[in-house]
């Protein structure tokens, strides 16, 4: 467990009518769960919602990755460019990139296709069908894979990780709120497992 | 001139999803298309591994509904293993199925799709989301996310965590129910049916105020499909399947899922990754890339349907749905999806407070033991979103040759893209596009609830970036927002 310094803000007390944290949350190749997993914060969103803004999420209706981020959650690993370009937009306007999520980390379920090359496996789930494969070229409507699923520390910097498929709520909790007080993630040993 | 608009929920956002409308010469929409643009390749990689390791892997297709996807890849494993698990087994894999139903639809409901209902189709984006509920209507908020915990909450029990829980396992699941589980379960019950009956009177309300909405939100004759208890019930975990034309006729009464391939075809479309089912006594041909085969899949489908849900309340509700439609004619609103969600919510309910007052589910026989038997095996359930199939094909040692998944989304996927099409032209006017025309072209997708990580999962809002294209490609207007 990589531990970040960085300080997101100066204290933990924060006064009445201080600016929110901003806080951001992205999903690239991933199932989501890392996600619902957050959600399963249940009472405790409504609590973050007073301490934090939540400026750019799937679940929220934001047009474009915003500037002056102070944390961002990145759930799922690099898998077309479509994600290797919000990557490097989110890492140049975020203070703190958490790698959200085993997949995120290590590239988990969504990387079990790098032992097949791109074109065998777009022939062969498509083959079947009436019709012609997509292959995310030409107009660019759907994004071409890249050829092996990359870990999120392995296209930009990262900051911090939190692993688990999906990190349980109380382990997603003890690093958000550390992260708002501005503290290092630290978690204890087991919340560090994978799986 | 011919013109193409692309709405396109900026792939940096998730670069899950895109619609494209394309113009006449008269800047009416002609056609429209909504491509999928997430593709993860499960099929093809899962080949070569054990289909032991089948419910684990899939269930990470969808951290929604992980435990579709866990029981229909251990009943595909049933099936291999050749064994009828223990009836204790079935009844509890039942249980956290409900357990799903409900957190997944109050997740559409409240998280997702009462921003819209609630705050209003043209209301300001930068509200228009949960957390703009909870500062608008806290109490409703808090009522939204402790019904979905409630459905969280029994995932957790059953399986110690809520998202993808090793617990459900060809031959049936890990561990049995503890009586302090049964009751901890019984004592969160009341406070889930009352939440629930305040879901019903908000959707009433709102939907009074949206008929406009309701008229042209995927209104439009299709085929139904769904599974039905055999008898003709609302049914989620088993059964036969149903297909229903517009007219109420039934065309399908009791087919044998394993043979799904029979009815089911599966088309591609070089602008999607996502296939098209579709139902296959009916052609895929035509004028138009939705064809007379498009059928509908999900909650709207399943009540549609069914000849009754099961249980009282249900059925009291189920005979107020029906009244939307003319006799004995399925309700065609996609709008009405929102009701059938809350219906089911409410089924699942009182069938979890009927199973936990089983004696035997707290048996502590919950698993058959058994080695590869048949070499092919198919699994189905009926996910939050609809009918979802697991094929699998096997050697002798349980390696996967060959797998085919039908995912509950891609089923609706022509009946999507029509949807787009119809809310377009009844709001897209002269290639005018308003933010309220873009939300609301996104609402008509979100009445579907798209599973879209068993493709592409948007969850919530998704930002959207049109494009006037012109026919010799000049960007004749664009408009952003999300
Ligand atoms: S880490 Fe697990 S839960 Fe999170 S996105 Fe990946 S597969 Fe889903």
């Amino acid at each position: 467990m990589r531990r970040t310094t960085l300080q997101v803000h100066e204290s933990s007390a924060k006064p009445a009518g201080a600016p929110k944290i901003r806080l951001a949350t992205a999903w690239l190749g991933g199932c989501s769960g890392c996600h619902m997993s957050f959600l399963d914060l249940d009472e405790r969103l409504i609590e973050l919602a007073e301490v934090a803004e939540l400026v750019y999420s799937p679940i929220a209706d934001i047009k474009e990755f915003p500037e002056n981020v102070d944390v961002c959650l990145v759930e799922g690993a690099v898998a077309n460019v479509d994600h290797v370009k919000l990557a490097q937009e989110i890492r140049a306007r975020s203070k703190v990139v958490v790698s959200f999520g085993d997949c995120a980390v290590t590239g988990n379920v969504t990387s079990l296709r790098n032992r097949l090359g791109v074109d065998d496996l777009l022939n062969q789930v498509y083959q079947n069908g009436p019709g012609s494969v997509p292959r995310g070229e030409g107009d660019e409507v759907v994004p071409r894979l890249i050829e092996r699923v990359l870990p999120l520390h392995q296209v930009i910097q990262v900051d911090a990780f939190i692993p688990g498929c999906p990190p349980d709520p109380e382990r997603i909790w003890a690093a958000v709120s550390a992260l708002l007080r501005g503290e290092p993630v630290v978690l204890s040993a087991d919340m560090r497992r994978f799986g | 001139m011919s013109r193409t608009i692309t709405i396109d929920p900026v792939t940096r956002i998730e670069g899950h999803a895109k619609i494209t409308i394309y113009l006449d010469n008269d800047g009416q929409v002609e056609d429209a298309r909504f491509h999928v643009t997430e593709f993860r390749g499960f099929e093809k990689f899962c080949e070569g591994r054990s289909f032991w390791e089948m419910p684990g892997i899939t269930a990470r297709i969808c951290g929604i509904c992980p435990v579709s996807h866990l029981l229909a890849s251990s009943k595909a494993g049933d099936a291999i293993l050749g064994v009828r698990i223990p009836p204790t087994a079935e009844k509890l894999r039942r249980l956290m199925n409900w357990g799903q139903l409900v957190q997944s639809h109050a997740l559409s409901f409240f998280h997702l799709s009462a921003p819209d209902l609630l705050l209003g189709m043209e209301s300001d984006p930068a509200q228009r989301n949960i957390a703009g509920l909870i500062a608008k209507y806290p109490d409703i908020a808090r009522n939204g996310i402790r019904l979905r915990r409630f459905g969280q909450e029994i995932i957790r029990i059953l399986g110690g965590q809520s998202v993808h829980p090793a617990w459900t396992v060809p031959g049936g699941v890990r561990e049995p129910l503890s009586n302090d589980h049964r009751n901890q379960i019984k004592r969160m019950l009341p406070e889930a049916f009352d939440i629930i009956g305040l879901a019903l009177d908000l959707f009433k309300e709102a939907a009074e105020d949206l008929q406009e909405e309701a008229q042209v939100y995927g209104n439009f004759p299709s085929l139904y499909m769904g599974l039905v208890t055999p008898d003709g019930g609302l049914e989620h975990y088993d059964g036969v399947l149903r297909v229903v034309d517009s007219g109420g006729k039934v065309l399908e009464a009791g087919f044998p899922p394993e043979r799904y391939r029979d009815i089911i075809g599966e088309a591609v479309e070089p602008w999607s990754y996502l296939k098209f089912p579709y139902y296959k006594p009916y052609a895929y041909g035509g004028p138009s890339y939705y064809k007379m085969g498009m059928y509908r899949v999900g909650p709207l489908a399943r009540v549609n349907i069914c000849d009754r849900a099961g249980t009282p309340k249900a059925d009291e509700e189920l005979r107020a749905f029906r009244q939307l439609s003319p006799k004995d004619k399925p309700v065609a609103s996609s709008f009405y999806y929102h009701y059938a969600r809350l219906i089911e919510i409410l089924f699942s309910l009182e069938k979890i407070a009927e199973t936990v007052e089983d004696p035997t589910i707290t048996n502590a026989r919950v698993r058959s033991h058994a080695d590869v038997n048949q070499l092919v095996g198919v699994g189905v359930s009926e996910a939050p979103r609809g009918t979802l199939f697991h094929e699998y094909h096997v050697n002798e040692d349980g390696i996967l040759q060959k797998v085919n998944l039908i995912i509950a989304t891609g089923q609706n996927n022509l009946a999507m893209n029509r949807t787009v099409q119809q809310i377009a032209r009844q709001y897209i006017r002269n290639g005018e596009i308003t933010e309220g025309v873009l939300n609301r072209i996104e609402h008509g997708i979100r009445t579907y609830d798209p599973c879209l990580s068993c493709s592409t999962h948007a969850v919530g809002q998704m930002p959207m970036h049109v494009t006037v294209i012109a026919a010799d490609g000049t960007v004749v207007s664009e408009r952003t927002r999300g």
